[in-house]
């Protein structure tokens, strides 16, 4: 395989990556607007189209599609909301995209703006990422003065805005519909869907909410053209892709490849093999909500398609990478109680079932769990999946269900011992588990 | 139970529902700067929806006074021009507001997966014995607090802790005493965020 080079991180590593002048002098920055204001804008959502760029927040879904859905025909303006809101556990490229090549996502969103004829971009970013936004918001202005955002700009007649907008430490603001209840100044839960975002969003205006690595995406394919697009990778899961490597790998990071590259290369090549070259477990392909995989499947290409048809997702490719020290109890635990802390509380079956299935997991993993807990899990993770507004629901069971699948001698092993049977030094021997 | 004129009426009476009231506080108003800060952030929603700038409005109350009282959150609520109530149910829903006072340094440990498995929970333990409280707790000296969050988006960098609005990275539980002498002493100077030094860091 030809190497690949990577058109999204290329510079991140250099001294300055960040600032406009870098961007015009090594980027080809801003060139991409330049041409896209000299199309209309229902050629822009062709190329995209055309170029098959999927949704790089989680779900997958077909940018270009998103944005021909956004209502035309209407007086309302019309909002992009940039999801800068990254909590998934084990994803960390938008944080590194922001922090080094930010002018590549502001000309992704006044590109994106123009194509759907919005005038406003709000990039929705998580909290606990104020020093990111910082740099957005000097870089920002600096394109502002520039002539990049405004009025009339580069002498197009066109006018775009783009602003930050900062969360408050909310998992769930994440997901889109409670991405725009959040920006409108309510509490971060999902809407009822239909109507979609696309003909009823922001303040109920139509609007496109896309992810940071899709926007960054946008000035790459007007720019080099949506041939160029699909060439890299295969099929149908064509472009640069963001790998977010971490857990017990020599060289966690973020690593971009194109979606033909197989997990062991990432793992073994990329991120330099296991820690202390001890043996895999399992992998968490896609962020901490979906299921996992197992060191037979290590050479599954890294695509939606291939990762889907291997059982789990890609979902935010935040790769998380488990040696033989971690009991799957324990893990299962850990997660369930991320999801019980930021559930949103809209649906009674996560939350009220994200409790309990973390009260149940303490149980077991303290040595005090019975056989019937075990059916118990089971039951309580099959009354959350499905039967709630967002995929939140789904996802808090997956992490309950994919090791009870994978590791179920795990969790017989410690009801029948009374103890935990893999206690790996790295954790604490009495973790202190704050009430919340 | 009768609100006859006649009759005082005090909330703190007759509150009966498993919420605490949040602390009444002294008076508040905005300084002149956060006052400028805040209506150039209305501007930039449209007129008639001036709650999106809610968030925002919370931040500056709490940087101007450490953390939201009630007369805090009624502020916001009169710039906002919505009810107090409103404010708070926003208040309550996210994590990075708080309703007690805090230490001078806010010490939030990553404990989700990937820090956990390079040693999270046993730098949330040094760390705890160090500071002398444990998590959720501020010392008696008020320089620190002590809390665990979810995860916070640098699994690269794990374990991961975030002070005040600053970062920390790879804190081996070894260090985490260190650490802490470190804020006291040199304060700021003890981050290594990597944003500290982006121009040269990859």
């Amino acid at each position: 395989m030809a190497a690949y080079e990577p058109v999204l991180t290329k510079h991140v590593g250099e001294k300055n990556s960040y600032t406009l002048d870098f961007y015009l002098k090594n980027q080809r920055g801003y060139e991409g607007l330049r041409k896209a204001l000299t199309l209309k804008p229902n050629d822009i959502i062709e190329q995209v189209k055309a170029s098959g760029l999927r949704g790089r927040g989680g779900a997958g879904f077909p940018t270009g599609l998103k944005w021909q859905f956004v209502l035309k025909d209407t007086p309302k303006p019309k909002y992009i909301c940039c999801n800068a809101d990254e909590s998934e556990p084990g994803t960390f490229k938008d944080h590194v995209l922001m922090e080094r090549n930010p002018h590549l996502l502001i000309e992704g969103c006044a590109i994106s703006c123009y194509a759907i004829g919005a005038k406003v971009a709000y990039i929705y970013i998580r909290g606990e990422f104020y020093h990111v936004q910082e740099i957005l918001e000097a870089e920002i202005e600096k394109a502002y003065k520039a002539g990049y955002l405004g009025k009339n700009i580069l002498g197009s007649g066109f006018d775009c805005d783009v602003y930050m907008h900062r969360g408050a430490g909310a998992y769930e603001a994440g997901e889109e519909t409670a991405l725009i209840e959040s920006l409108e100044g309510k509490r971060a839960q999902p809407r009822i869907k239909p109507p979609f975002p696309a003909v009823a969003g922001l303040y109920q205006c139509p609007t496109a909410v896309n992810n940071v690595e899709t926007l960054c995406n946008v000035p790459l394919i007007v720019l080099n053209g949506p041939e160029w697009f699909t060439a890299i990778g295969p099929e149908k899961n064509g472009g640069p892709k963001l790998f977010c490597i971490s857990g017990h790998v020599k060289r966690p990071g973020v690593y971009e490849a194109a979606m033909n590259t197989t997990l062991r290369e990432l793992i073994y090549d990329r991120a330099g093999g296991m820690l202390g070259d001890r043996p895999l477990k399992a992998i968490i392909p896609g962020g901490s909500s979906v299921p996992l995989m197992l060191p037979d499947q290590l050479d599954t290409p890294a695509s939606f398609d291939a990762i889907q048809k291997a059982g789990s997702l890609l979902g935010s490719a935040g790769l998380i990478v488990l040696d033989d020290t971690v009991c799957m109890v324990w893990l299962a635990m850990n997660l369930l109680h991320f999801y019980r802390h930021e559930s949103c509380g809209k649906c009674t079956p996560c939350r009220e079932g994200c409790d309990w299935l973390f009260k149940l997991l303490t149980r077991i993993e303290s040595g005090e769990g019975q056989p019937k807990d075990l059916d118990l899990l089971f039951g309580v993770s099959n009354n959350i999946v499905g039967k709630t507004l967002c995929a939140f629901g789904d996802a808090a069971a997956t992490p309950v269900l994919s090791t009870m699948k994978l590791f179920r001698a795990e969790y017989e092993a410690h009801v029948r011992e009374g103890r935990c049977t893999l206690p790996a030094p790295w954790r604490a021997a009495h973790p202190m588990l704050a009430a919340h | 139970m009768s609100f006859h004129p006649s009759m005082e009426y005090s909330p703190a009476r007759f509150h009966k529902s498993e919420r605490e009231l949040a602390e009444p506080g002294g008076e508040f108003t905005y300084t002149p700067q956060n006052q400028a800060k805040f209506d150039a952030n209305v501007a930039r929603y449209p007129a008639d929806q001036r709650k999106s700038a809610i968030l925002y409005a919370l931040y500056l109350a709490q940087n101007q006074q450490g953390y939201l009282t009630a007369a805090a959150m009624a502020h916001v609520a009169k710039q906002i021009r919505c009810t107090p109530a409103e404010v708070e149910d926003v208040v309550s829903y996210y994590t990075m507001f708080f309703t007690k006072p805090v230490g001078k340094y806010v010490v939030n440990v990553c404990r989700t997966l990937s820090c956990a498995l390079r040693g999270a929970e046993r730098v949330t333990r040094e760390l705890s014995e160090a500071i002398g409280v444990k998590p959720g707790e501020t010392d008696a000296s008020g320089t620190f607090t002590l809390l665990e969050v979810e995860c916070l988006g640098a699994c690269d960098r794990a374990p991961v802790v975030m002070v005040n609005d600053d970062w920390h990275e790879c804190l081996a539980p070894e260090q985490a005493r260190a650490f802490v002498e470190e804020m006291r002493t040199k304060g700021r100077a003890a981050f290594t965020g990597c944003y500290l030094n982006k121009e040269t860091k990859t």
